[in-house]
């Protein structure tokens, strides 16, 4: 899904987001319902679009946008729209601290939660490694569209680099949500709070709005927009700025000891197992 | 001089914090292994790559880590995160004075792709709850594996980043970026392009590095007591913790950065542009000599960003 497609349905009251090399920003207007006043209805939404590249540039271009929410609307909550195809692979990036970029960008999102900002990411198209890492992952809670694709790397490379054959690796892919890309995996191993359903035919939906605006499109547009709109307004009002992620991984059986040996650490008892 | 680099894991640990003070939490005793590498026929380690605990730091009571780049280049996977953030969480718990994570890490154990990722991103999150809990987080980086990928990034959620020369911290490794790039982008066999691009001296000039020492335990020591000496005490209280002020002033030291350093091409540029005398010369200094001369041609604010 286009972030523009995207945007109308999550804020069908209206949005102001604008794209410049394929860094975006701006606010949206959430459904919070009646009563809730102006200032709680806006989100800012800063993220990326185009499989964008994270390199220092677009680092610090995000970590901005945060510190002028946090300066100019205090609380104000804040919406990552993730589509990366990972960090930049660039030796210029490397040269010039890359990581700190990517750090001082964790540490603006951290910043503006501990001010009381909840921050939420969203998967909308494709989140790789070290463009996910200090952007969705680093949110209160991160969400995703069933289609997005979220991975460390390809199994091809992964079998390069860990020397483990790929026929292996595809094999136990596909039953083991450690190995394999996509949402559900992610939101197995609590990775993801939840996962978006746009409603239904929205695939069809996107053709038709793209090429063919016309009556039927923009019907079914509006009921996938109320989807969206729903989920994020739910989701800003129950997301909790404690990171829950290992717990759910236990919970959802996607992660069986992250949870236990971090407790058994914490409160130096044993680990039992999940 | 006792070499830093050469140690392992639990070699640093003992020659770092107060002479048999270090008591670790879930050691290698307790079997506590990775649930992911046995189907790969990969080895396991009863540590999973990562010694935790406490001890005594000068004196003070300090929470500790020390990653093993013996073991999978000090990667992390499910259980060496999860014991990361759990010692984490266990210094906010006891009000420890400060926290010292000796890193050295390639970043996400690609064995356990998804479980390390999550892992690495709740490391850096745990490591923010430490600073806001007020008490400073000082991270080590001169092991031979270096400190890349995520864990490059943690390092820098630390208030102060102590290196050696021979220390590298970045993210993405070179060979990884000629594999995506080309030889022409970064050749990942030109050792001193490599050190010039990653290692301590340029990190220190940039401003990323806090602290430059020599490849010596004591050096190191030393330096972690007067980190965390000069982040704590009462004139110092409430340091550690992110201020929009610090951050604010680290946007303009990285915008800074591109702005006078975005069109070069090679660290030794950079460097004379800086006002260092002698580019070339650098990799011959040690690194008293070294400290000395980058006095007053370092870039960012000396104090990193607290």
């Amino acid at each position: 899904m286009d972030w523009q497609t995207l945007a109308s349905k999550l804020f069908p009251g209206g949005h102001d987001i604008v794209e410049h090399d394929s860094f975006l920003s701006g606010s949206g207007q959430v459904d919070a319902g009646a009563g809730a006043d102006a200032a709680a209805r806006t989100v800012a939404v800063i993220g990326t679009t185009g499989h964008a590249p994270i390199g220092i540039e677009i680092a610090l271009a995000q970590a901005q946008a945060v510190l002028r929410t946090v300066r100019e609307h205090p609380g104000r909550a804040i919406l990552i729209l993730v589509d990366t195809q990972g960090q930049r692979l660039r030796h210029r990036d490397e040269m010039l601290g890359i990581n700190s970029y990517m750090a001082h960008l964790g540490k603006c999102i951290d910043f503006a939660r501990r001010q009381g900002h909840t921050v939420l990411g969203l998967v909308y198209d494709q989140a790789l490694s070290g463009g996910f890492i200090t952007s969705g992952l680093i949110a209160d809670a991160c969400f995703a569209l069933p289609q997005a694709t979220i991975r460390v790397m390809g199994l091809p490379a992964m079998a390069r680099i860990t020397k483990v054959p790929e026929d292996r690796l595809t094999e136990l892919a596909m039953d083991n949500p450690v190995f394999a890309p996509g949402a559900e995996n992610y939101l197995r191993m609590g990775g993801l709070q939840a996962i978006w359903e746009p409603g239904p035919g929205v695939e069809s939906t996107d053709a038709a709005a793209i090429s063919l605006p016309d009556a039927s499109a923009s019907s079914s547009a509006s009921a996938s927009a109320s989807a969206l709109a729903s989920a994020l307004a739910k989701a800003l009002a129950q997301v909790e700025p404690t990171d829950r992620r290992m717990a759910l991984g236990e919970a959802r059986g996607g992660r069986h000891m992250a949870q236990a040996v971090a407790q058994a650490v914490r409160t130096g008892g044993d680990v039992r197992p999940a | 001089m006792s070499s830093y680099l050469e140690r392992g894991a639990r070699g640093r640990i003992p020659a770092i914090f107060d002479a048999g003070s270090f008591e670790e939490f879930l050691g290698p005793s307790a079997r506590v292994v990775s649930p992911h590498l046995a189907q790969l026929d990969v080895p396991v380690s009863f540590d999973d790559g990562v010694v935790v605990g406490r001890g005594l730091l000068g004196g003070q009571r300090v929470f500790g880590a020390a990653q093993e780049g013996g073991f999978m280049g000090g990667a992390v996977g499910e259980v060496h995160g999860a014991k990361l953030v759990g010692m984490l969480g266990r210094a906010i718990d006891e009000g420890a004075q400060a926290v010292l994570l000796l890193l050295e890490s390639g970043g996400v154990r690609l064995h356990e792709a998804n479980a390390g990722l999550i892992a690495v991103s709740e490391v850096m999150r745990a490591i923010l709850d430490v600073r806001a809990a007020g008490i400073p987080v000082i991270a080590a980086v001169g092991g031979a594996n270096g400190c890349f990928g995520g864990m490059g990034i943690a390092a820098r959620c630390a208030n102060t980043v102590i290196m050696s020369e021979e220390g590298r911290l970045a993210m993405s490794g070179p060979e990884v970026i000629e594999t995506a790039n080309g030889v022409e982008e970064f050749d990942s066999k030109d050792r001193a392009l490599v050190w010039r691009t990653t290692g301590g001296k340029h990190r220190y000039l940039l401003g990323d590095c806090q602290v430059l020492v020599a490849d010596d335990t004591g050096a190191f020591r030393a330096a972690a007591i007067a980190a965390i000496e000069a982040l704590t005490g009462a004139a110092r209280s409430g340091a550690a913790a992110l201020t929009l002020d610090a951050l604010q002033a680290e946007q303009a030291m990285l915008e800074r950065r591109i702005r006078d350093f975005g069109a070069l091409a090679e660290p030794m540029d950079i460097w004379r542009q800086l006002g260092v005398p002698d580019p070339a010369g650098v990799s011959m200094l040690e690194a008293d000599d070294f400290v000395a001369m980058a006095a007053g041609h370092r870039a960012g604010p000396v104090t990193g960003d607290r």
